[in-house]
């Protein structure tokens, strides 16, 4: 017996249903497949500076149209860590892009999935010189280069101090650091120990050093610079576990003076707190790249207009600058390995580096040390030459470095992402811990890092 | 007699008219379609919840490569870690106390708010509905503002009366209270329209008895209140403790877990540990700790309400 009412039947119902469960074929996650010879797909970092993702853009068709290769090209944020879940999504899928941007550690993780590109880097190293170690660390695995550096989202996180604070102290910044190409007798007194001579007065001047002690990048990265200039290795290149040596043991006495200089909320910095903290006018020194003197050109000018970058201090063991680099890794299940290989070798020849990096004030950072003399960071101001020091030049006396190098990758990536070495410092100077329990603890938590 | 030969088509007619009846037959029952229109949710449910929670459950039993089967080695290991057992122990102190919290001022709310004439009580919900209905990621931004170490208005108005300023994420105890404090004001308007919707269902004949033999307020809430409310008391609290546990935005955007691991949850810790880290094993292991503590209380509270049910039958 039919239903009456509204004239649609069940089998109307179930017709419909039908249709609409069809259509609705719901791309939830949506994994690009490679595409077959003659089409790429690229996952690029979608950088902070807007004018970086046009200039890659024109960059990439220029390539694009020349060489008869269809190319997609994404632009992923890593705001939210989105760029690393997106390759973990791919890797396990074994689908997506051919090419994807990794950040520091990420290329490291991957490295099963990834294509080795041997054969671009030797061609590159042939052409431009050796490549940073920092990025031969993180991106060569049991001997083969796994991912391209890229310049696109790399940075050093060198000094970004207050040129007024200093000078009232009687330290003048733009003569030890000026911007020209010149080593000055100055700089080789820049170290933890004259830093930590500003700190007292800065505090005392409510500026202090915004140094954050949390637990995300820019916290971990000054002061993995620091250990390291001390010669403090939570575990050495072997996988043994130091932390309990005499170089450990130092450096943490001195950030034991240090901390009491700097804000109480320094153990809640992330990564825009210092940022913010310079722009507020609140602080005579950060460890930072200059993505927070541009935004204060447009916030704060009169603070902008008195910053000076120039690298980290020196310790005992040499000058290490904070260094995070980005890649490009090409799948191992991507079907155009050869195109990938021919793009990435034109987006890294010095042209297009530069014209990227002009893009974005200089905010990138090329692997080469033999292209740290790109003119766009004489060029910016104000005040003029003020990231003239920003890229780690030969003259500088110092090497680009990592947080917990030089233990082997898969342990220093989690000592790096658990934030072991601020945390190890926060146990002493906030939470009251003695030497012997903080470094007790960092051993406890080293020993469930080198699991296999 | 001889058997006349019955064509093959014959069978095949048949068997196809069997089917085609069968057919029409499972159209034309209600439980076909209703089965069809739920069929979206279910693929939803078993591709997003019950497919992903398989996929966890194996991967925790790998090794970090992931090339062998290592069975609950990855959970031994959890525990004989000391930051871990924080974890555990963070997890329940801020999913106990800020249930708590929720539950006692959304009572409250609901009971101020079932006084109120008709007409106010309409403002009232809507404007008290309002942190709960707004995406948490943001309205957590907008308390991460509140308490930055830069811009905090807390320390503005607190250094404005001449008092110190708190570093708010950046002490294990006030970061700490700041998580539970950002998750009560969003959960609580959850328990005051639960509560609101119980409290309209009691029969105001059982308050008038009351009132004529002598009960005064706290007596009519003890003996009359409390217990018709129990049931929904004991569910939202479930609800609320489940969602609690494995809470992420709240943490993830105020402290990261920090500082020192001091406000690290299981949510938190697994993403740390299984995404950031590389070790998506050890991660999987982290979130599924979660279940054996949601279990256990699940089965105590959903016991209750089964029994009080089958008594008040």
């Amino acid at each position: 017996m039919r239903t009456k009412g509204n004239g649609i039947s069940r089998r109307d119902v179930l017709k419909l249903g039908a249709a609409a469960a069809a259509a609705a074929a719901l791309p939830l996650v949506h994994v690009r497949t490679s595409r077959a010879a003659g089409k790429l797909s690229v996952g690029f970092w979608d950088h902070w500076v807007p004018a970086g993702n046009a200039a890659m853009k024109k960059q990439v068709a220029a390539w694009a149209k020349k060489n008869k290769v269809e190319v997609t090209d994404d632009y992923i944020t890593s705001i939210g860590n989105k760029i690393i879940m997106t390759a973990s999504a791919e890797a396990q899928a074994k689908a997506g892009h051919d090419i994807l941007a990794f950040d520091t550690w990420n290329i490291g993780n991957n490295a099963d999935n990834l294509e080795p590109v041997d054969d671009v880097i030797n061609a590159l190293e042939k052409k431009y010189g050796k490549i940073n170690p920092v990025s031969e660390y993180l991106a060569k695995v049991k001997g083969r280069w796994i991912g391209v550096p890229s310049s696109s989202g790399s940075q050093y996180k060198p000094s970004c101090a207050r040129i007024s604070f200093f000078k009232a102290q009687g330290l003048d910044v733009q003569a030890m650091y000026p911007a020209k190409p010149e080593h000055t007798a100055l700089s080789d007194q820049w170290t933890w120990d004259t830093m930590l001579k500003y700190a007292g007065p800065a505090q005392k001047a409510n500026l202090p050093f915004a140094l954050g002690l949390g637990q995300t990048t820019d916290n971990v990265d000054w002061v993995g610079a620091l250990f390291r200039s001390f010669g403090a290795e939570l575990v050495d290149a072997k996988g043994n576990i130091t932390v309990k040596s005499d170089p450990v043991k130092q450096a943490l006495e001195y950030m034991m003076k240090l901390a009491k200089f700097l804000p109480d909320d320094v153990y809640s910095y992330d990564d825009a707190s210092n940022n913010r903290a310079l722009i507020a006018g609140k602080t005579a020194l950060i460890f930072n790249p200059p993505s927070s003197w541009a935004v204060a050109k447009r916030d704060n000018p009169s603070v902008a207009a008195d910053c000076w970058t120039f690298p980290t201090p020196a310790g005992p063991k040499g000058r290490f600058v904070p260094h995070l680099p980005y890649f490009w890794g090409i799948w191992s299940f991507s079907k155009n390995k050869s195109a990938a290989k021919d793009l990435l070798t034109f987006l890294m020849q010095r042209e297009q580096v530069e014209e990227r990096d002009i893009a974005v004030d200089g905010y990138d950072i090329p692997p080469f040390l033999s292209m740290s003399d790109f003119k766009i960071w004489s060029e910016v101001e104000p005040p003029r030459g003020t990231v003239f020091n920003y890229p780690v030049r030969p003259f500088h006396n110092a090497t680009p470095s990592i947080s917990a190098y030089p233990a082997p990758r898969d342990i220093a990536v989690q000592i790096y992402n658990r934030a072991t070495i601020t945390t190890l410092v926060a146990k002493m100077t906030k939470g009251g811990q003695s030497m012997d329990q903080a470094l007790s603890w960092a051993q406890d938590e080293l020993e469930g890092f080198t699991r296999g | 007699m001889a058997n006349r030969s019955i064509p093959a088509t014959f069978f095949r007619e048949e068997i196809a008219g069997a089917r085609a009846g069968v057919i029409r037959l499972l159209t034309r029952r209600r439980s076909t379609i209703a089965f069809l229109m739920c069929l979206p949710l279910i693929l939803l449910i078993v591709g997003l919840v019950l497919y992903p929670g398989l996929y966890a459950i194996y991967l925790s039993l790998l090794n970090k490569r992931m090339t062998q089967f290592v069975g609950l080695g990855n959970f031994t290991f959890l525990l004989r870690r000391s930051t871990f057992r924080l974890v555990i122990f963070q997890s329940c102190l801020f999913a106990i106390t800020a249930v708590f919290a929720k539950a006692v001022i959304g009572f409250t709310l609901a009971h101020l708010m079932h006084n109120l004439p008709a007409k106010n009580q309409r403002v009232w919900r809507g404007l008290l509905l309002i942190p709960w209905v707004i995406p948490l990621a943001i309205s957590t931004l907008g308390w991460w503002w509140l308490f930055d170490p830069s811009y905090s208005a807390f320390n503005w108005v607190l250094s404005g009366v001449g008092l110190p300023e708190v570093a708010w994420l950046g002490d294990a105890n006030w970061a700490r209270f700041c998580m539970i404090l950002v998750n009560t004001w969003w959960g609580t308007p959850f328990f005051m329209i639960m509560y609101l919707a119980a409290l309209k269902s009691v029969s105001e004949h059982l308050y008038e008895s009351a009132a004529i033999d002598g009960a005064n307020a706290w007596q009519k809430m003890r003996y009359i209140t409390l217990p018709m409310l129990r049931n929904i008391i004991s569910i939202t609290v479930l609800f609320s403790l489940i969602v609690t546990f494995a809470n992420f935005d709240i943490v993830r955007i105020l402290t990261n877990g920090g500082p020192q691991d001091q406000t690290h949850i299981f949510a938190t810790y697994a993403f740390q540990v299984g995404i950031q880290s590389g070790d998506i094993p050890l991660g999987a292991s982290v979130s599924l700790f979660m279940l054996p503590i949601l279990a256990v209380a699940s089965f105590f509270i959903l016991r209750g309400v089964t029994r009080r049910s089958k008594e008040t039958i």
